[in-house]
């Protein structure tokens, strides 16, 4: 079984109903490591030092946070600046992300349609994340197309929330047991169109 | 005359003479000096055989300066320049001493006589040129440090002139008694060999070094808990004088004893309050010295002979300047401290009234030339001040221009005084300290003091409300001060002091509410802290996360609750008239409801509340 670490970063996780039922799936979860970063680092002080042991002690890193301006919230961008140092996460000695799979699980506001070419943002989320693509290329990670909630604010009004963390269940079991098909995961340009494909046996699930 | 008479005629002449020439920007000396001149010669009021014993008197005012000079000097500081001491200074009194010898033996003296003479007048005047660098605070610089080297080796060099002066007697050796050296006087070693002096010699310094180390810290803290201010004085005054005769009785320099006392005592916790209390005695005692110089000087053989000695006079400063100037650029010292060094020290010291003196009456030279000598001495003496002023109106203002480039050497960097340790300016300096900053830290109890000690902090006793104990503190280079005292009124009291006299200074204070905030804010307070204020927000926010809040939720009240606040002490302010008006009380009433309101609230009606962050926009609008 391997170890997967969830680095979940919201500044108001008390408003987001998608993220609550998340964490509290993923929290549930034998396996998981569920970081809350705003809850550990209210004062913006990172534990650099923590948070690369915790990175060492995984097998595959997940960053969960809301997309704000097709991004993410400014803990996680300062997470980054700190924690991916040189001689740790890159240069010559810097080896302990290589081959870790690195997945992006992003709430959106707004639906699936508008993350298209011809939608409402003129790109993919894929394509809106790659800053975060190529910083997992530069540390030798392999990025994992993004898994995306769209118009997260409605899902539980609409009656989708159960499917939603069923789905997110799926994915971060077969992560930790080794069921999903890395290949696959990299190719897909939405996790979300791959997940039956990319996903071997569904005995994973718990 | 009367004592009150003598005392009238002393003060007056001394308070008229320096505020004039201070007026005139001559500096103090020069005004004592001419103080002098006019009560003695010119007047006539005291005499010959008066200013003898005046200058006895005073002599004591040097004494007493070296001590001061000792207690700024931590003998890890003498031990840097050991170099600069042993090299410029040695060098300085050899090479004059062979200069002037050889142009005395010139004129046709014996040699015996020309080496008195030559290493006479070698020697400089510590107390005007002291006096002089710290009056215009050049003694941090290069040409002040090295002065100061070289005066501090000749005042050293004075023991064993002594000494040999007897041997130099041409005529029948004459009893050495009579002779007005202090130091040199009957001490009660002369029937003793050389060797047993010497031995206790030695153990008199150790005894002091010792005493200063053990014993003196102790009973201070003794009298410090009295709380008897002129008892601390009258204590401080005990160690100069008893190190001073202790040393006088075993014949060594008076003034050296002083300095050692003064370096034992550097690194204690009563060294500023030490300095502040005995600073203004060195003053008056050190004018009335330079008065006696003044009143001394014998018109009638001035005017009978006042080519010669005005042509002696420049011949030694001539001299000696040469000399010094050499050095200076042997020991590659920049322009403007070569002139200073080289023009400050050309003069002859007050330590050739003396060994003249002892010179005359051991027979190593003549009465009437000893006469002469000692009005050339006056003389070079007088010339001083005016050798400053040159270098002041010539050499400074060039100097200043063509310097594009940073100092050479910055003395020390900014540093930050600190008034009361307690809880609240402990944590400041150790804060200060760990990021390398020169700290002063004063406080009240000797305890509090000596446990700062204790744990490497510069500490020193002394009751922070004092204007002399901050300036001795350096609160006049110090970049920052920082107010931090229990007692509402005297911390606000001492902000408004600081404020008025030391306009460069940053003032960073404590306050104990907001009240007390307004109040350092009119004093001229420029950075202000409730004391209670950040400590009691985290308690608040912990508070929070232990009812259940989220841990970056808890963050976001306090902080919206910390500009809340801050506005309120704005909005206040105008209100506040030093103390609490029926408009005020309406005011914070007003405050506190709005308070009530912005913290309960989560995103109603406006976008102005301080609770908006994070917002998702309404759903008709959903997409950023």
């Amino acid at each position: 079984m391997a170890h997967v670490l969830v680095l979940f970063a919201h500044p108001r996780t008390d408003r987001s109903v998608a993220n609550t039922a998340l964490v509290a799936a993923a929290r549930a979860m034998e396996g998981i490591e569920l970081v809350d970063l705003y809850g550990e680092y209210p004062d913006f002080d990172i534990d650099i030092d923590r948070e690369q042991e915790r990175l060492v002690a995984a097998d595959s890193i997940v960053l969960q946070h809301p997309v704000y301006w097709y991004s993410c919230p400014a803990l996680l961008k300062e997470w980054q600046d700190l924690v991916l140092e040189y001689d740790f996460a890159y240069g010559s000695e810097g080896t302990a992300l290589v081959d870790k799979p690195l997945l992006q699980i992003a709430t959106c506001g707004t639906a699936r349609e508008a993350y298209r070419k011809k939608g409402k943002y003129e790109n993919e989320l894929r394509t809106l994340f790659s800053p975060f693509e190529q910083t997992a290329k530069f540390c030798g990670m392999r990025y994992l197309a993004p898994f995306g909630v769209f118009s997260a604010e409605d899902a539980a009004a609409e009656g989708r929330l159960d499917a939603i963390v069923a789905d997110y269940r799926r994915l971060l079991g077969a992560l930790r047991d080794g069921t999903l098909d890395l290949e696959k995961a990299e190719a897909a340009v939405l996790l979300n169109d791959a997940l039956d494909e990319a996903i071997a046996s569904e005995a994973a699930a718990e | 005359m009367g004592f009150f008479q003598d005392a009238f005629i002393y003060l007056l002449a001394a308070v008229v003479a320096v505020t004039a020439s201070h007026r005139l920007g001559l500096g103090s000396v020069l005004g004592y000096l001419f103080a002098g001149i006019a009560i003695g010669p010119v007047l006539g009021y005291v005499g010959g055989s008066e200013t003898e014993s005046v200058k006895h008197f005073a002599e004591f005012g040097v004494v007493i300066m070296l001590f001061l000079i000792g207690l700024e000097l931590e003998p890890q500081m003498i031990w840097r320049m050991r170099w600069q001491l042993l090299g410029l200074g040695g060098l300085q009194v050899l090479l004059t001493t062979a200069a002037l010898t050889a142009a005395v033996m010139a004129i046709g003296f014996s040699w015996q006589a020309a080496l008195v003479i030559g290493m006479t007048l070698a020697l400089s005047s510590t107390a005007i040129v002291l006096q002089t660098l710290n009056e215009k605070g050049w003694m941090r610089s290069r040409g002040g440090q090295s002065s100061f080297s070289v005066l501090l080796f000749q005042d050293i060099a004075v023991i064993p002139m002594l000494a040999i002066l007897p041997l130099l007697a041409v005529g029948a050796p004459v009893p050495v008694d009579g002779a007005a050296a202090p130091g040199a006087h009957g001490n009660m070693l002369d029937g003793f060999p050389g060797w047993f002096q010497t031995l206790v010699i030695v153990a008199t310094i150790a005894a002091i070094i010792l005493a200063g180390r053990f014993l003196v810290r102790p009973a201070f803290r003794l009298i410090a808990a009295a709380r008897m201010r002129e008892l601390f004085t009258a204590a401080a005054l005990l160690i100069v004088v008893s190190t001073a005769l202790l040393m006088d009785l075993v014949g060594v320099s008076a003034a050296l004893g002083a300095f050692l006392a003064g370096v034992v005592l550097s690194t204690s916790e009563y060294r500023h309050a030490i300095e502040s209390d005995i600073d203004p005695f060195k003053g008056l005692l050190l004018g009335l010295f330079f008065i006696s110089v003044g009143a001394g000087i014998d018109f009638g053989l001035l005017f009978s002979e006042f080519l010669l000695i005005i042509g002696i006079a420049l011949g030694i400063i001539l001299v000696k300047a040469l000399v010094l100037l050499a050095l200076a650029g042997i020991f590659r010292l920049p322009w403007q401290d070569t002139w200073m060094f080289g023009l400050g020290l050309a003069q002859s010291g007050e330590f050739a009234f003396v060994l003249f003196g002892f010179a005359g009456s051991s027979g190593a030279l003549a009465g009437s030339l000893v006469e002469i000598l000692i009005l050339a001495v006056s003389f070079t003496m007088l010339l001083t001040p005016l050798l400053f002023i040159l270098f002041e109106r010539y050499v400074v203002p060039r100097t200043v221009s063509s310097v594009s480039r940073p100092a050479d050497e910055i003395p020390e960097p900014g540093t930050v005084v600190i008034a009361g340790v307690g809880r609240v300016g402990q944590i400041i300096a150790r804060l200060m300290m760990a990021e390398g900053y020169k700290i002063v830290v004063l406080d009240h109890d000797p305890n509090l003091v000596d446990r700062m000690r204790q744990t490497g902090v510069h500490s020193y006793y002394g009751d922070a409300t004092r204007p002399d104990l901050l300036e001795a503190a350096g609160l006049a280079e110090a970049q920052v001060f920082v107010a931090a005292l229990d007692d509402q009124d005297q911390q606000t009291a001492m902000v408004r002091h600081v404020a008025e006299h030391y306009p460069k200074c940053r003032i960073v204070a404590r306050a104990y509410d907001r009240h007390h905030l307004y109040e350092l804010e009119k004093a001229g307070a420029h950075a202000i802290e409730r004391e209670a204020f950040e400590g009691a927000l985290s308690l608040g926010k912990r508070t929070l996360r232990e009812l259940g809040l989220h841990p970056f939720r808890a963050e976001q009240k306090v902080r919206a609750f910390r500009r809340h606040d801050m506005q309120t002490v704005d909005v206040l302010r105008d209100y506040w008239t030093g103390g609490m008006g029926k408009k005020y009380l309406n005011a914070v009433r007003e405050r506190l409801d709005e308070l009530m309101q912005v913290m309960r609230s989560d995103r109603i009606a406006g976008r102005n509340m301080p609770d908006r962050e994070w917002t998702p926009p309404p759903a008709e609008d959903s997409e950023r």
